[in-house]
């Protein structure tokens, strides 16, 4: 992990209140695995650093891809940053999900919102190793849709949201695929999402992305600490450094 | 340019170190820059038992701060001398641990324990404001606060620095008390007790519902209790709150600090220690010193 100004080379908003921004720097070659998360500083306005997960690397332009939405002031004004400016960032943080598949494997794919993004890397990851991926994206509303083509190109989708809009209306668990084709499944969402995703997918072997408040994101801080099932170790994880990938039976949501 | 202080159990090589309960371990750290490079470091807090600490959330920003209730989240003493004890020790820099309990007793245990010739300190932390038992109200009461620090100076021969609440009416009575207790010096200060709403949920942002502030927001007010200590103690003083900046450091030693530990501005910054060490020379070059030791209290003078 390091800490240097990026440089950004593309900011967009993609969907309402959804952002893409592209950067450049050394960061976008330490990067391991999808899954992994940025610490971004907005400005020196605001004190704690953003924790934004790794949507995309391109090893051959040198940037990685962050996709974050407006949740207060702080997502707000990193939305005025521009092409040709730097952000302050450490990373990559955390150990992201593991991508031992093998060919002719099927993975299901869950997200939710603001959760997807790091499924995209992962996704791209995954059929590039000859594993077949289904997708299931979860969105409030149709203004909310994103990364619905790119994930298309790499394998089935099925869409849910809230209101019906678009795809089926409802939850990402109304919409899963028959789970006898499936021998892995990966999610990243909010806690509420995942809890029911652990449950449905319950005799799936799968693994799970968290969402948590952080303050140091280097694992020294203990801000974002998870509580484990009893049969592993300490008692506790952190999801910055030990996470933000766990699998579904080692934490309690 | 001389930066090297000397205070009761630690030959410093400058002032500057990382403040308990903001650094881990230092392992963390570790990957960023050199830890021999630091003045000292003070790992986080040593219970008897280990401790989980607090349901999250624990933090929230803040303007010009931030709020923590992590609640003293600990391996126990055993756990921190057996697992992260050892990873430091190499380390050319001398380890302050600091000791928190809920009862005399544990405080006792811990000191005792942890005196075991891999820390060259002790710093009491009787004002951790996240958690239900202990902690803070030894650093609110001067008596508990002395029947504390007495306890503690009775298991080790290591200097004791006891670490002081901002959360108090008059902040040298307590300093005067631990004084009196046999102290070798002092930490100043703890965060003080703050809570942030959310408007959607109109609900505490922190689970704990309070959560202890720092960051830039409460040096003014660190920078006062050391100036008012400072005049009636004698004993040395390690200064923090929000220090972010070599000139911050400028102004604790001025109040009174004869050391200082940064806190939160890790988080911002993983290497804003040794980037203040590096600085501080050519601080102190700007406003006409030649050493660390001739600021000290300079603005009582």
């Amino acid at each position: 992990m390091i800490r240097e100004w990026m440089r950004i080379v593309n900011h967009q908003e993609i969907a309402e209140k959804t952002y893409l921004i592209e950067l450049e720097g050394e960061i976008s070659t330490l990067v391991k695995r999808p899954g992994q998360f940025v610490h971004v500083q907005i400005s020196e306005q605001y004190f704690l650093r953003r924790p934004v997960s790794i949507a995309d690397v391109s090893p051959v332009k040198g940037t990685i891809t962050l996709l974050y939405k407006v949740m207060g002031d702080g997502t707000e004004a990193l939305t005025y940053k521009q092409s040709g400016q730097s952000l302050d960032i450490v990373g990559p943080g955390g150990n992201g999900f593991p991508v031992h598949q093998q060919r002719g494997e099927q993975a299901l794919l869950v997200g939710g919102g603001i959760g997807i993004p790091p499924l995209y890397y992962l996704a791209k990851q995954l059929t590039a190793k000859g594993v077949s991926v289904k997708s299931v994206l979860g969105y409030r509303s149709e203004s909310d849709l994103f990364y619905v083509d790119e994930f298309q190109s790499l394998g089935e989708v099925q869409i849910t949201t809230n209101d019906g809009s678009v795809g089926e209306q409802g939850f990402v668990t109304d919409a899963l695929p028959p789970l006898n084709s499936i021998d892995y499944y990966y999610t990243c969402g909010p806690t509420i999402m995942l809890k029911k995703v652990k449950e449905e997918l319950i005799n799936v072997p799968g693994y799970i992305s968290i969402e948590e408040r952080m303050g140091c994101g280097i694992g020294a801080c203990f801000a974002c600490v998870l509580e484990t099932s009893e049969s592993c170790g300490k008692g506790y994880v952190r999801v910055c450094s030990d996470g933000p990938v766990f699998r579904p039976e080692e934490v309690i949501l | 340019m001389d930066l090297s202080i000397n205070i009761p159990g630690l030959n410093l090589k400058n002032p500057v170190m990382p403040a308990s309960g903001c650094f881990g371990f230092g392992k963390e750290f570790a990957q960023f820059y050199d830890l021999s490079e630091l003045g000292a470091i003070i790992i986080k807090a040593a219970t008897g038992e280990k401790r989980f600490g607090n349901p999250t959330p624990r933090v929230a920003e803040t303007a010009s701060g931030m709020l923590n209730a992590i609640g003293l989240q600990n391996p126990g003493v055993d756990g921190i001398i057996e697992h992260e004890l050892p990873f430091l020790t190499p380390y050319k820099t001398p380890i302050i641990a600091n000791v928190a309990g809920s009862t005399l007793e544990e405080y006792a245990d811990v000191a005792a324990k942890i005196s075991n010739g891999m820390v060259q300190a002790l710093e009491v932390n009787i004002s951790c404001p996240n958690v239900k038992e202990g902690g803070v109200q030894f650093g609110t009461d001067p008596e508990l606060a002395y029947e504390v620090t007495k306890k503690v100076k009775q298991q080790t021969d290591l200097p004791v620095y006891v670490k002081l609440s901002p959360n108090v009416t008059d902040i040298v009575s307590m300093a005067k008390s631990v004084e009196q207790a046999g102290a070798d010096g002092l930490s100043m200060i703890n965060t003080l007790t703050g809570m942030k709403i959310d408007p959607r949920s109109r609900k505490p942002i922190i689970a704990n519902q309070t959560g202890g502030l720092s960051g830039p927001a409460i040096k003014p007010i660190a920078i006062r209790m050391i100036h008012q200590v400072y005049k009636e103690v004698k004993l040395p003083i390690i200064g923090m709150g929000g220090i972010e900046t070599a000139d911050d450091i400028i102004e604790y030693l001025l109040a009174g600090a004869s050391a200082v530990a940064v806190g939160s501005a890790n988080f911002k910054n993983p290497a804003v220690c040794v980037d203040l060490i590096h600085q501080l020379p050519e601080t102190l070059d700007k406003y006409g010193f030649t050493s660390v030791q001739e600021v000290i209290g300079g603005a009582h003078h």
